[in-house]
């Protein structure tokens, strides 16, 4: 049993890791489901939730707030609540007037918003990659550390807060998918857009709702990288935008289920990718598993079959 | 159609008189700008070596912006319910005075600060005043639209009937300007008074055609076939690699190595295609960004081969079929000054280099409109427009955007190799996914399967950046910005013609 200890810290720091872009995934998959556009700039709404959880974190210690539970609640809603702001202008200025139009033009808007984001942050909060210091520290010695010289398996605080408020988040959400009026409205909108509007549902408002839910869950993956890896620079949506869109492929895109599954896949492949064979292709063998459940599978694991319409 | 559906969305409000409905419209306008630039620029995180990040605040522009947006919201609010003169006027008066102090900031340290300002950054007052210039913008084309009436359905579309007319038009004219424009352009140059700056106006003319080159190949693949590809520059890479590796460990000519590398690139292009492109449109974009990045990955971490991420340098420069643009040639050579008894200069390189890259983006041109009227062209087309139905007729979808691919790859193979000559240098920060975000960018902006447009949004997209490299930080903002604002503006690209080759005639068939 000596392999033990170290595949289960890598199950450890998977999961952790698939927590995160679970709930970025959670962003494209719902607004590919409900206007079948890539928001390529959802990405970057994660860094700005991770900017703004970090700025706050910066003014509780301004403040002279050290109860870490303050510290922690104060950072998710200032974070949330800014972050869905910018994921509501967003959608605003750059999507809603091009809905209706060719398939192609709201993906270059949203490349362009993308380059629009990153180069803002850049300038307003300088380039350097800003180090944070860990607010909660610690966690459980799960195995090893004795006088024998064995793999110690760290099961940190911030490990467990961020997978515990993942799954809080999930149900809750899938709640609010499931049985509220928005939720319902949501799902009208995803089948048939035109006729939902026909009934009365605010398709507008339904669709910016949509784009705030996202940037919420992406502002809390946001707050919970700042606090877990702490070292935000403002190029960081980039490559967790295309690893969680990859996930909401990886799970069957437009399936909310199906996003948590394949960001935690996609957490799990790289924590093992990089702990047993080499930590530099770590991101290649995340899309070559895509490119094969693509294959494979084209709708991904837990995607409907689609039928062809002519 | 769609349109209409949304209009019918936002019907089901109350309704409410103007004057509330335009207050609450500033007053979230205000809400919300205080929510996006509270903590983003309000307060500016300082992180320097080796101390705790730590912050200013900077609350002044917060207030500013929290007081010009909404007013300019204000304003257009006022200018839909019918209101425009304030807007003109207001539009106007602040583009003037803001762009001015931010242009006096910017140009002329000594005038700045004689006159009040919102912003401390120069360009920020810039980009303010260019929103009081859309304001006005926006309110004189309404006054125009109103003065000619509403449009009917049937006048939009005669309208947008003309619009494509005139795009064809346009590009039958500016097609050959451009070619005759490109051939002189550089002769044109040594008598001119900015002959001085020759060499930076060919090196950005050389990148502008790279580009316009690249995007004529990506044309193919996302204009023609219909395939939206996203790692476009993963064979503009593969080109480039295999030039360095190829001229640096084996010594071959730049001449034997170009086709090598577009016939390299095309493989890459089918191997990666070949699993892959049965695949719907959304998920090909992801699985090819997913390659593109996944061959950076690789060329970084491949140190042995590709020398990581310092790339390879050394790269021979090119030569004039032969003879090497040297001062002094090596033994048993002659130099390209000598053999032409000409003095020799160093300009001498660039301008064979421009001519070069011309002549490789108008065979990419010609070849692609020659393919176009290929059976292989028509399927691109009809696959492009439905692929069901050219199922049913016995093309084989798979094989057809296989060829497409290829010959994208291809065309960006040779690119790759010019672009390593070039700079004698390669490493993978110059193959980054921002660089076929770029392209597409481009073939998207000139409007799809259109060559004259996009070498016209090449022009715009690269040589506008180029020419604005004053603006250092704010000009990838300015980037982005224009991506968005164009494809708002003009959602169908600037000369929008996508109709197929051929086509059934629409009202009668018999003649």
């Amino acid at each position: 049993m000596d392999w033990f200890p170290y595949f289960l810290q890598q199950l450890i720091n998977g999961l952790t890791l698939g927590s995160v872009y679970g709930l970025i995934a959670i962003g494209y998959t719902m607004v590919y489901g409900i206007i079948g556009m890539v928001n390529f700039a959802h990405g970057d709404i994660y860094m700005i939730g991770a900017f703004q959880a970090m700025i706050m974190l910066l003014i509780c210690g301004a403040l002279g707030i050290t109860w870490v539970p303050a510290i922690l609640l104060l950072m998710l809603i200032v974070s949330v609540v800014l972050t869905s702001a910018y994921g509501w202008t967003v959608e605003r200025i750059a999507y809603r007037p091009l809905r209706g139009s060719n398939r192609l033009a709201p993906l270059i808007s949203a490349i362009g918003m993308s380059i629009l984001l990153e180069n803002y942050v850049q300038l307003v909060q300088g380039p350097r990659p800003k180090p944070i210091e860990p607010v909660i520290r610690g966690g459980f010695q799960l195995m090893g550390g004795g006088n024998d010289n064995s793999f110690v398996v760290q099961l940190g605080y911030m490990q467990i807060i961020i997978v515990v408020i993942t799954i809080v988040l999930m149900g809750g959400f899938a709640m609010a998918i499931g049985s509220t009026s928005l939720g319902r409205q949501q799902r009208a909108c995803e089948q048939d857009m035109k006729m939902a509007s026909l009934l009365g549902v605010n398709v507008d408002r339904t669709i910016s709702l949509t784009f705030v839910m996202g940037a919420a869950l992406a502002a809390v993956a946001g707050m919970m990288v700042t606090l877990y890896y702490g070292n935000n620079d403002f190029f960081m949506g980039f490559v967790a935008g295309i690893k969680a869109f990859t996930a909401a492929v990886l799970g069957g895109i437009g399936s909310l289920p199906g996003a948590m599954l394949g960001g935690i896949l996609i957490g799990l492949i790289e924590a093992f990718w990089s702990a047993y064979f080499s930590a530099e292709y770590k991101d290649v063998a995340a899309f070559t598993i895509l490119v094969l459940v693509l294959i494979f599978r084209p709708t991904g694991l837990l995607g409907r079959p689609e039928i062809e319409k002519v | 159609m769609t349109d209409a559906v949304m209009r019918t969305g936002t019907a089901v409000r109350k309704p409410a008189s103007p004057m509330t409905a335009v207050l609450k419209d500033v007053a979230v306008t205000t809400l919300l700008v205080f929510l996006l630039s509270i903590e983003m620029v309000g307060f500016q995180t300082q992180a320097n070596q080796g101390q705790q990040l730590s912050f200013s605040t900077n609350l002044g522009d917060v207030l500013w912006a929290c007081v010009l947006v909404p007013a300019g919201r204000f304003l257009v609010a006022l200018n839909r319910q019918g209101i425009a003169k304030p807007a003109l006027i207001g539009g106007l008066v602040s583009f003037i005075y803001l762009f001015g102090v931010g242009t006096l900031g910017l140009w002329e340290s000594l005038g700045y600060g004689t006159l009040p300002h919102p912003f401390d950054q120069p360009m920020v007052n810039v980009i303010f005043g260019l929103g009081g210039l859309f304001i006005f913008g926006l309110a004189y084309s309404g006054m125009r639209t109103k003065r000619h009436g509403a449009q009917t359905i049937d006048e939009r579309e005669a309208r947008e009937e003309r619009r494509a007319g005139w795009a064809r038009r346009m590009s039958g004219i500016l097609g050959p300007i451009l070619i005759a424009t490109a051939i002189i352009l550089p002769i044109a140059l040594q008598f001119s008074p900015w002959s001085g700056a020759q060499r930076q106006v060919i090196e950005t003319l050389i990148l502008i055609l790279t580009y316009v080159m690249l995007g004529w190949g990506l044309n193919i693949v996302v204009g023609l076939a219909g395939l939206l590809d996203l790692g476009y520059v993963a064979f503009y890479a593969v080109g480039a690699y295999t030039y360095a590796k190829l001229s640096t460990q084996l010594g071959l000519d730049f001449w034997v190595c170009l086709p090598l590398a577009g016939m390299i690139a095309a493989s890459f292009g089918i191997v990666l295609g070949f699993p892959v492109l049965r695949l719907r449109g959304d998920y090909l974009a992801i699985v090819t960004l997913g390659f593109g990045e996944m061959i950076r990955i690789v060329l970084i971490n491949w140190q042995v081969f590709t020398g990581g991420p310092n790339g390879i340098g050394n790269i021979p420069r090119i030569d004039f079929f032969g003879l090497p643009f040297e001062r002094h040639a090596a033994e048993g050579h002659t130099t390209f000054a000598d053999f032409f008894g000409v003095p020799f200069s160093t300009v001498q390189r660039i301008y064979f280099l421009y001519y070069v890259i011309l002549i490789l983006a108008l065979i990419t041109n010609f070849v692609t409109i020659r393919l176009r009227r290929l059976p292989i062209g028509r399927a691109w087309e009809a696959l492009r427009e439905d692929e069901t139905a050219c199922r049913a007729l016995g093309i084989n979808p798979t094989n057809t955007k296989l060829t497409a691919f290829a010959m994208g790859a291809m065309f960006a193979g040779f690119a790759g190799s010019f672009f390593a000559t070039r700079q004698g240098f390669v490493s993978p920060e110059s193959f980054v996914f921002i660089e076929s975000a770029q392209i597409l960018a481009i073939v998207v902006l000139g409007g799809m399967g259109s060559q004259v447009g996009v070498a016209l949004a090449a022009i715009l997209l690269i040589g506008l950046p180029e020419v604005m490299r004053e603006l250092a930080l704010y000009r990838m903002l300015f980037y982005g910005m224009c991506m968005v604002l164009i494809m708002l503006l003009r959602p169908r690209g600037l000369l929008a013609h996508r109709e197929p080759t051929i086509q059934l005639k629409k009202r009668g068939y018999s003649k």
